[in-house]
């Protein structure tokens, strides 16, 4: 109601305007029909009416909201100054576009990994069966925990009375022919109760059910799951393939050669934890073959409403003796054995397990940005500072005139925010545009980016930090000016020989701060620095990756069935590779470095060494082809490599890694020539050679002990002597020319010539897998280089604002000074004294608060401690040496003042 | 809403004045100027209201919905705002008129005590 007359308040007035101009026209007619003159009637009939304007007035006042219309007044004066003074309006917004905009950018990726819940029902229910095994070093690494193992899963599913829908799954490739050129697909396959857990509904057709589970065929050797014929596909491989058919349903998809049915289609953007497959297969676990032992599987699970993390992991840890005792590894074995492992389940929330320890890098990340941004704040008010200054003049006129304190104190708030405000507008603006950049550059270890957006919590975010922006800007000049001290501001601006010190106390402490927040961030940077230098550092095992050119290639039963028949085409494969021009060398690998995969873990013993209770660590087992370890550069440090004639004739050999033979047999030199094996009653194999240690699980993380066995072996599991390959490997070529698209041309035909079925994956150089395990520490590094960059930039600029505006202050008593003598150096002494008296105050104050805060980067760190002494020397020198020369600069132009000129002024 | 007040008016004044416009639109339709002067008229000239004041009252009174205006002819041709009474303002009219006459008796009987 009074809304919409404050609408109109306008109109109203001109339609009372009108009225009472009826008035003194009809009153002047009767006037004048009373006989006076025209113009005295007019004059009588006004005199009658009143004070006109009062009137108008009044009924004006009757229908404005007093407050909002002064409000209006100051945001149209505050424009009309803004555009007055398009420098300082741009240099204003501009910073807190930058500055507003990060930290708007960063918190919508901060909302979205670590805030947003996962895009599934009643998400904060879904758990990951994360289980630590201390026992187990190797197998069971810190951030992956052990994983389960099909007995495992079948106990747990069956007798917990904690979870709704509990499952493992396993992500991984297969072949897919028949359709168009063959193609490798990534799979995830799960067993019953993920998909129920999940609870996602398929797009289309239905979920794989437990009859899908069933194994048709038992499971062959060294695998626990049978034949099984139906599969799921994902949004994006029903829409590429099928062009989103519905009748695509109950047709045969070829699988790793086998048929399978298409029974469903999940929805767009369905993930399994980070997987996102193209295939869901189930794994039809055969219970006649599964034994304890497999713990190649990630458990994930749905808690019963109610259900806390403690109550489920409790529920579990009592399931274990169950499962030691209701499973076995075959004949005198005995399940008790996995005591020694102290297995602990320590479930997690599934969204724990999906953001992984990327949380760390983003709270590291959003710390920095929201200390950028207090920086930013603090150059803006300077000058605003400077501008309220200016406008003592009109303030102190304005207070003289009669505005309250009130007033002025909004007038200048209204300013800031105005400023607050609009930057916050360009900043979500900047924020958007990162984004696009961002999604677009997609950091490999950044999770869950496909869900990255701007939603209403980050457009929330934005405009509460503009507004507060905003305020902290007003604040400090609206207290320090609104002040009613008119007399001394009147005559103040008029001429004065130097200012008190307290005129610069704001300024001072804010360059300060700013100074302090600076050395922080650049030590975060130097010591990111530092982290990045000390991996470059670690020799990986292996060498210029950039022209070692990685693929992965399998080979499917169903495809070769015959072992030796699949050795023979591997190594088929490898001759044909050699035959490319260009290439140097060629292998293969059941792995290669830091390639994620699920790497066998296994005892060894050497000969003559004896385990109390059997009880050996694990070390990680590779199968490689002869060449494999030249190809990649590791060195060889004693004895040779294996040959083609060792694979085929099935020599007892195997190759180990530096580490073990120092730990086996003292040196590299002696462990050649010696014996170890797998476990009791399998043969003794002579090591050969000794391999430098390879940093397998990246560069972070220790060089695992390995054990090399041949491409193929006698397989100790077999009871007639059959033979064990590794049907899934990835080949290594060595040549200059690697990943152009020349060379994967003639890497395909090649390929194709031995077998036109089968596919290539995982295609690159090994510098991207190298690049790849750096990702975090890099993206942190970038983060924080463009942080701490904005940073020293803002603060220089502080420090320099500062000082150039007390030169500009001082000009008259500098003019006097040096009229009187004064020296030039002396003076700008004065100035740069100035300088590094703020630049020592805020680097004393940033040391003690890096030390303090560093130590939450301790994650990200490798290397080095956070207190690296070196980085924070070299940090102090450089940004007092910066801030010396941000002063310098002020204090030439104040030895360059002509005193005659600035004297004449007065 | 929080709204000044011209600090001539005190209350009483205007809630008379605010009577004596809606008594005068009982007997039909009027504009701005027949009003102020059939007040005048109506007091025997006692009533000197400046003529202007009547329009922050007419404005207050179409507010609070107790009469309506609308443009017209006047007399003598011209374009004028007519006001009318509408039902609210006819009940308001009766009860500021209950409530003065209660007032004025109050105060005659103190101004001269009864003397029976």
């Amino acid at each position: 109601m009074s809304l919409r007359r404050f609408l109109r308040r306008t109109q109203w007035d001109r339609d009372r305007s009108e009225e009472i101009e009826s008035y003194v026209r009809i009153e002047t007619e009767e006037n004048i029909a009373r006989g006076l003159p025209p113009d005295e009637a007019r004059a009588a009939a006004l005199r009658k009416l009143g004070n006109r304007t009062a009137i108008r007035e009044q009924i004006y006042q009757m229908n404005t909201i007093t407050f909002l219309d002064a409000l209006f007044q100051d945001v149209r004066y505050t424009l009309r100054a803004l555009a007055r003074s398009p420098g300082f309006t741009m240099a204003a917004l501009l910073t807190l576009a930058i500055g507003i905009g990060a930290n708007a950018g960063v918190f919508s990726v901060v909302n979205c990994v670590l805030l947003r819940p996962l895009p599934f029902p009643k998400a904060g229910q879904l758990v990951a069966l994360h289980q630590d095994a201390p026992g187990a070093a190797g197998l069971a690494n810190a951030a992956d925990g052990l994983a389960l193992s099909p007995s495992m899963y079948f106990t747990y599913a069956e007798q917990n009375r904690t979870f709704q829908a509990l499952g493992v799954w396993i992500a991984g490739t297969a072949n897919v022919t028949g359709l168009a050129e063959p193609e490798q697909v990534r799979t995830v396959s799960v067993s019953d109760g993920v998909l129920q857990a999940l609870g996602v509904l398929p797009a289309a057709g239905r979920w794989l059910l437990p009859a899908d589970q069933v194994p048709q065929t038992p499971a062959p050797a060294l695998s626990f799951s049978g034949r099984s014929s139906a599969v799921m596909l994902s949004y994006g491989y029903w829409q590429r393939h099928f062009g989103g058919d519905r009748s695509a349903i109950g047709t045969t998809l070829i699988v790793d050669s086998l048929p399978r049915q298409i029974v469903g289609v999940m929805p767009r953007g369905f993930r399994v934890v980070n997987a996102e497959p193209d295939l869901i297969l189930p794994l039809a676990f055969d219970r006649g073959h599964v034994i304890l032992a497999g713990f190649g599987f990630n458990g994930l699970g749905r808690l019963k409403p109610g259900v806390t993390i403690s109550q489920a992991n409790a529920d579990l840890a009592r399931l274990l003796p169950v499962w030691m005792d209701t499973w076995s590894n075959g004949p005198n074995s005995n399940g008790r054995w996995y005591e020694n492992w102290k297995i602990r389940p320590t479930i997690r929330p599934l969204k724990q397990q999906v953001v992984g320890n990327v949380g760390n890098v983003l709270w590291v990340v959003m710390g920095t940005i929201a200390l950028v941004m207090f920086i930013a704040c603090a150059n803006v008010t300077n000058l605003l500072l400077v501008r309220a200054e200016a406008r003592q003049h009109e303030l102190a006129l304005r207070a003289a005139l009669g505005a309250g304190v009130a007033r002025t104190i909004r007038s200048l708030l209204v300013e800031s925010l105005m400023l607050g405000v609009l930057g916050g507008a360009l900043g979500a603006v900047v924020a958007y545009a990162g984004l696009r950049l961002l999604v677009a550059v997609g950091p490999a270890n950044l999770p869950r980016l496909s869900e990255i957006s701007m939603d209403a919590r980050t457009l929330a975010f934005t405009l509460t930090i503009s507004i507060l922006a905003g305020l902290f800007l007003g604040l400090i000049p609206a207290f320090k000016y609104a002040g009613p001290r008119i007399a001394g501001a009147l005559r103040s601006a008029g001429r004065t020989a130097s200012a008190s010190r307290e005129r610069y106390r704001a300024r001072d402490i804010l360059a300060v701060a700013q100074v302090s927040i600076a050395l922080v961030l650049l030590v975060s940077a130097g010591l990111m620095i530092r982290t990045a230098q000390a991996l470059r550092t670690v020799e990986p095992g292996f060498t210029d990756a950039a022209h070692l050119q990685t693929l992965r290639i399998s080979i499917p039963a169903a495809l070769i069935s015959d072992p030796l028949l699949v050795t023979r085409t591997q190594n088929n494969l490898v001759d044909r590779l050699m035959g490319i021009p260009g290439v140097k060398s060629v292998g293969f690998a059941s792995e290669v470095p830091m390639q994620a995969g699920a790497p066998n873990w296994d005892n060894v013993f050497p000969e003559g060494k004896v385990y109390p209770g059997n009880i050996a660590p694990l070390r990680r087992f590779e199968n490689v082809s002869p060449g494999f370890l030249h190809t990649t550069g590791a060195r060889l440090l004693a004895g040779r490599e294996l040959t083609w004639t060792d694979v085929y004739e099935l020599r007892p050999m195997v190759m180990i890694s530096e580490g073990l033979a120092r730990e086996f047999w003292g040196t590299p030199s002696a462990a050649v020539g010696k014996r170890l094996r797998w476990y009791q009653g399998t043969p003794w194999q002579e090591v050969i050679g000794v391999v430098q240690d390879v940093r397998q699980n990246g560069i972070q993380e220790k060089a695992p002990d390995i054990v090399y066995w041949r491409a193929m072996m006698p397989d100790p599991f077999a009871p007639n002597g059959g033979l064990m390959v590794t049907r899934a490997v990835t080949f290594v070529i060595r040549s200059e020319r690697a990943g152009t698209e020349g060379f994967l041309n003639q890497v395909r035909q090649a390929v194709w010539s031995v077998n036109a079925s089968l596919p290539l994956a995982s295609v690159r150089t090994m510098q991207d897998i190298y690049d790849e395990s750096l990702a975090t520490t890099s993206f942190t590094l970038l983060m924080l280089g463009i942080a701490a960059a904005m940073a020293l930039m803002l603060g220089l600029i502080g420090i320099y604002g500062v000082i150039s505006y007390t030169v500009s202050q001082r000009r008259r008593e500098i003019g006097i000074r040096l009229a009187l003598g004064a020296e030039p150096g002396a003076l700008r002494w004065l100035f740069v004294r100035h300088g590094l008296a703020l630049a020592s105050a805020g680097t004393l104050t940033g040391l003690a608060a890096a030390m303090g805060l560093t130590r939450l980067m301790k994650s990200v760190l490798f290397g080095i401690s956070p207190a690296d002494p070196l980085t924070y020397t070299a940090v102090a020198v450089v940004l007092v040496a910066a801030t010396v020369l941000a002063s310098y600069l002020p204090a030439r132009r104040a030895a360059a003042v002509d005193p005659i000129e600035t004297l004449r002024v007065e | 809403m929080p709204r000044r007040e011209s600090p001539l008016q005190n209350e009483m004044l205007q809630g008379t004045l605010d009577m004596l416009v809606l008594r005068t639109l009982v007997l039909g339709p009027a504009h701005g100027h027949t009003i102020a002067h059939a007040i005048e008229r109506g007091s025997e000239d006692v009533l000197q209201i400046e003529h202007g004041s009547l329009y922050p009252a007419l404005h207050r009174l179409e507010d609070r919905g107790w009469i309506a205006s609308f443009w017209g002819t006047s007399e003598n041709n011209r374009k004028a705002k007519y006001y009318r009474l509408t039902p609210a303002g006819r009940k308001q009219l009766s009860v500021q008129t209950t409530r003065w006459e209660q007032v004025v008796r109050a105060i005659g009987r103190i101004l001269k005590p009864a003397t029976e």
